[in-house]
Formats: C-alpha cells, sequence, structure tokens
C-alpha cells in the first residue's frame, strides 16, 4: 500500500505554456532544415532545395528564440541565459545551441559567389555544414532537457525522447520544404524515413508501458500525443510511399507537421499530469 | 567553515506554525491564499513559491502507550517542512542562468537578481519545492536565511521554535544528534521512529534532515528522490544516434536519390526538377554557386 499525505502530489507541475512545446516544434524543423539544406550542398544534388531549406533554418531561429523569451518569468533577462555554460544543464547546452545555431544559419545565407571577399567567402562555405551540426543539437537536445527531469513520464523515456522529437523535427523539416514547392525523390525519401522513425518510435511508446504511462494514454494528454504520433508516423509513412500524387505528398506533409506540433504540445500536458498524480514508490 | 543545517524532529512538533509565520514575517514572503482545505489543521498543504516552511498534520492510526494517546484517539503528527538543501541538488544542476548557488554555507540559494523565469528548476526538483510565482515570474524557495546566517543568526524559523522541534547546526554535528535522538526513541518504546536523509539515493543526503514516525511517505517525503541529472547520461547518448540518423539518413537519402536519377531520369525526378525550377524562378532569389 502507498501512503501519501491527503494524495497532495508530490512534484511542482511544469509551468511552461504553449511558447514552449511550439519552440521544440519550430526548433525541432529549423534544425532539420539545416542538415537537409548542408547535405543537399554538399551533394550538389538541388541547389534551390539547398537554399530554401538554408533560409527555412535561418527564419526558424529567431522564432524559436522569441518563443523561448515569451515564456520566461522575467522576459526581459533572456541574456542571462548566456551568462554561464553549464554543461551539466540541458537548457544551459540548448540555449548555446540555440545561439550558435541562429549565428551560423544565417551565415549560411551569405553569397558564396566569387565576386565575394575571402572572408565572406570562409563563413558562408563553413557556416552550413556547422549550421547542420547545429542543428543536430536542435534536433535531439529538446528531448534530453524534459527527459533529464524529476516528472515521472518524461524520465522514464528519456532514452526515447531524443529519436522521437528529432524524427519529428526531419519530418517536419521536410514537410515544409514540401509545402514550399519541392518535391525532389531525395526529400521524399527523407520523409519516409522520419514518418517510418515515428511509427517505430510510436509503436514502442505505445506497445512497452512504463509504470507512469498514464498521461500518454489518458485524457486530452493521452489523445494529444496519440493523435500527433498517428499523424507524423503512419500517415505520412503510408502517402509518400504509396508512389502517388504531388498533392498527396502535400497533404502527407501537412499531416507531419499537424502531428510533430499537436505530439510536443502533448509531451508537456502529459507533464502536467503526471507530476498531479498520485506519487508511486 | 561549517556546513549549515536543519534537523526537523517531528516527535517534538506541537504544529504551532510559528516556523512558518517567522519565515514568512523575516522574508517578507508574500500571502499565497486563504483558503480551507478541510486536511486536518492544514491549508498550506504543501511548500510552494510562497510558503518555504510547511507544517504538515499528519493523521494517523491510534497508538496505545505512544504519544501519551488513549488508543481512542488519531496519532497526530506534525512535520515542519522545508527545501532539503540537497548534497547533489536538482535546481541548482538545471539552472541555466546560474542564478541557483551553492553558497559557503553549503545551502542552495536562488540570486534573485539572476533568476530569469525560465522555469526548468520547477521540473528538476524531486522534492517538488521549488516553485515559479506567477505575479512575479522568477522562482523562488528557502533561502536558508542567508542573510540572517551571515549576521551570525539562526533561522527565522529555527528561531521561532517554541519545542526545539527545528534544530539548526552544522551537518555532521546534526547527523550525530539524529542519531542519538532515535537511540534515545527507540529505548523509550518508539520504535517506528526513522532518520528521513536519502543518502543512498543519487540525492546523496540533505542537509535538511527529518526525524518521522512510519512511512516517509505518508509525509510527502518521497522514498527514492533522484537527482534528474542522472537521466542525462542516457538521453546524450540516444541524441548522439538521433543525430547520426539524421545526418546519415539525409546523405543517403540525397546520394540514392540522385543514383536513381541518373539511371532512370524517372518521371518523379523531372518532376522535382521543374518544381524547383519554379520555386527559383517564384522566389527570384540569386542562385548561389
Amino acid at each position: 500500500m502507498t501512503t501519501t499525505y491527503y494524495d497532495v502530489p508530490l512534484l511542482k507541475p511544469p509551468v511552461w505554456t504553449w511558447e514552449v512545446p511550439t519552440y521544440f516544434f519550430v526548433g525541432g524543423a529549423a534544425g532539420g532544415a539545416a542538415v537537409i539544406g548542408a547535405i543537399a550542398q554538399i551533394t550538389g544534388t538541388n541547389g534551390s532545395l539547398a537554399r530554401d531549406a538554408r533560409w527555412l533554418a535561418a527564419a526558424g531561429a529567431p522564432i524559436s528564440a522569441a518563443l523561448l523569451t515569451a515564456d520566461l518569468g522575467r522576459p526581459e533577462r533572456f541574456i542571462n541565459m548566456l551568462r554561464v555554460f553549464k554543461p551539466q544543464s540541458p537548457m544551459s547546452i540548448g540555449s548555446w545551441t540555440l545561439t550558435a545555431f541562429s549565428a551560423a544559419s544565417a551565415a549560411a545565407l551569405l553569397p558564396r559567389s566569387a565576386e565575394a571577399s575571402l572572408p565572406i567567402f570562409a563563413i558562408a562555405t563553413t557556416a552550413a555544414p556547422v549550421s547542420a551540426l547545429l542543428g543536430c543539437g536542435m534536433l535531439t537536445y529538446t528531448g534530453v532537457l524534459i527527459g533529464a527531469t524529476a516528472i515521472p513520464v518524461w524520465n522514464e523515456r528519456v532514452k526515447e525522447l531524443p529519436i522521437h522529437f528529432a524524427a519529428g523535427g526531419m519530418g517536419s523539416a521536410a514537410a515544409a520544404l514540401t509545402l514550399l514547392g519541392h518535391d525532389d525523390a531525395a526529400l521524399n525519401r527523407i520523409a519516409i524515413g522520419a514518418a517510418a522513425t515515428e511509427t517505430l518510435m510510436g509503436a514502442i511508446l505505445e506497445f512497452t508501458p512504463t509504470p507512469a504511462s498514464a498521461p500518454l494514454r489518458e485524457g486530452l494528454s493521452g489523445l494529444m500525443v496519440r493523435t500527433g504520433r498517428v499523424l507524423s508516423g503512419p500517415v505520412p509513412l503510408v502517402m509518400r510511399t504509396v508512389n502517388g500524387s504531388r498533392r498527396t505528398r502535400q497533404i502527407a506533409s501537412v499531416a507531419s507537421l499537424a502531428g510533430s506540433l499537436l505530439t510536443r504540445l502533448g509531451w508537456i500536458l502529459a507533464g502536467r499530469a503526471s507530476a498531479k498524480q498520485k506519487p508511486s514508490s | 567553515m561549517a556546513i549549515s543545517a536543519f534537523l526537523t524532529d517531528t516527535t517534538l512538533c506541537i504544529g504551532c506554525k510559528a516556523c512558518e509565520v517567522a519565515c514568512k514575517e523575516y522574508n517578507g514572503v508574500p500571502a499565497d491564499g486563504f483558503t480551507w482545505t478541510g486536511r486536518s489543521y492544514d491549508n498550506t498543504l504543501q511548500l510552494g513559491h510562497s510558503t518555504w516552511r510547511h507544517v504538515a498534520f499528519v493523521e494517523m492510526e491510534p497508538r496505545i502507550g505512544v504519544g501519551g494517546n488513549s488508543g481512542e484517539h488519531t496519532t497526530w503528527q506534525f512535520l515542519s517542512d522545508v527545501c532539503k538543501h540537497c548534497e547533489h541538488a536538482g535546481c541548482l544542476e538545471a539552472c541555466p542562468t546560474g542564478s541557483i548557488v551553492r553558497t559557503e554555507l553549503g545551502t542552495v540559494y536562488v540570486q534573485p537578481d539572476v533568476c530569469n523565469g525560465c522555469g526548468y528548476c520547477v521540473v528538476g526538483c524531486p522534492f517538488g519545492v521549488i516553485d515559479r510565482r506567477p505575479e512575479d515570474g522568477r522562482a523562488f524557495k528557502c533561502t536558508f536565511c542567508y542573510d540572517r546566517q551571515r549576521n551570525g543568526d539562526a533561522p527565522a524559523c529555527a528561531k521561532a521554535c517554541p519545542t526545539q522541534s527545528i534544530l539548526f547546526g552544522d551537518l555532521d554535528d546534526l547527523r550525530a544528534r539524529a542519531d542519538a535522538r532515535i537511540h534515545d526513541l527507540h529505548a523509550r518504546g518508539v520504535n517506528d521512529a526513522v532518520i528521513y536523509d536519502p543518502r543512498e539515493t543519487s540525492v546523496g543526503g540533505i542537509h535538511a534532515m527529518f526525524i518521522v514516525r512510519g512511512d516517509p511517505e505518508a509525509y510527502n517525503l518521497p522514498a527514492k528522490p533522484e537527482v534528474p541529472t542522472v537521466y542525462q547520461r542516457s538521453g546524450w547518448r540516444s541524441a548522439a544516434v538521433a543525430a547520426f540518423l539524421a545526418i546519415a539518413g539525409t546523405a543517403l537519402a540525397f546520394v540514392s536519390a540522385r543514383a536513381s536519377d541518373g539511371e532512370s531520369a524517372s518521371m518523379e525526378a523531372r518532376r522535382g526538377e521543374a518544381h524547383a525550377n519554379g520555386a527559383r524562378r517564384r522566389s527570384g532569389a540569386r542562385e548561389s554557386v
């Protein structure tokens, strides 16, 4: 028998509102876009895809920063995030990653033409690969951020969350580029890979229940994460592999984006529900 | 220098809440509601951004002979809860601004002039102590009366306690004192008295220890608190795997798509190129080499 103190929750629920999960979505998509942009450029496959991906990454960075600042209790003190570098704090690592990513993804937009001066050319050439590496941080660290907390429903899934969020971020980036008018075969393969990973992670989360996994199955949070992972996993996976029309791939992209956002909003809600659950030992 | 510590002994607490009041008064902590909870005489219920000492009222099965009860009456235990000032503090590890620091007294202190209210400490605390004050925006918790200690004075709660249920002193001294007290209580027949100081968990012990009777969870003290930092290793490992998959998968997608383009010049590829050209025309941006 578990004894409790008048069923008063032991833990404090996360204070984050919609800004933080929306940032997870935007930042993940921007990180994924940087990866696509850099590799498209290196492989030299599709110049316009590479350019649009770089623009997407560069546009996502300031939106991410704005969302995170808006969530702070004291937004005017956002710069304190860069007061120290603390490797033991995923929030600190994330703040520095976002800052560096913003700079690198903006620098990746510099012209790499022959007329450009040597320093500009050197910055522009290295910025895209650097932004891709930092983009990997953007794709994954948010999973560690919520996984390494006292909230049971999050910390039980600390292994799955970075892969889950990275797949969502890659899928969102590919989806956004599809909706921007690209229908590249490589882009479709990236989206299929992301959707397949999301399907696998969804199956793991669904069929291997953990002691505190109730908020991922019940209530509004359960509905949101379940709907979200279907929309970003099996739905685009099927729609993109059936070799249908461009229209089908665009609809799949809308599903991916909606699913990815819904999943992240749902995970934060699940964290709130988890903190309020009866302490179990 | 000595490490500051609290030893809060529930067997001596009379539930007067002088500690709660002294803390609020001295630290200028704002009121946080006036509600009747119906949970015994406890109308505060938990520690929070504006409750840094909280007296829990635990009603237990009647136990004859112990504590002067007759057998018909509920045994009443009071516990003045407080921030644990953990050896490995989740809030401190989580804080990205360096606002939360370990002081020279060994206490965990939030610098209000640095905190920007990111809220990460709130989910970092395995005891549910620290919280963000909505009307202020910053996170607050017990300061261990840092200013009073600097002036050589005891924290307000310990000073106000009329029964010496709250002892303030050096960590090692109080640990020895807790052992002696438990020995004494057991000798007197209070066999269910235990020390709450989770030194065997990743928290590594606390600087605000408790002597409780029965199951610590009845007082909302977690049986196995873990500092969330312990989850990071497997999290970052997964992040590395995910990053590798993202880069390798994307590279594979481009390389394989180009290979199949070259072989068959498929409809899809031509369509893709046409769209790409369209996108280029629409945006009108200069194409770089």
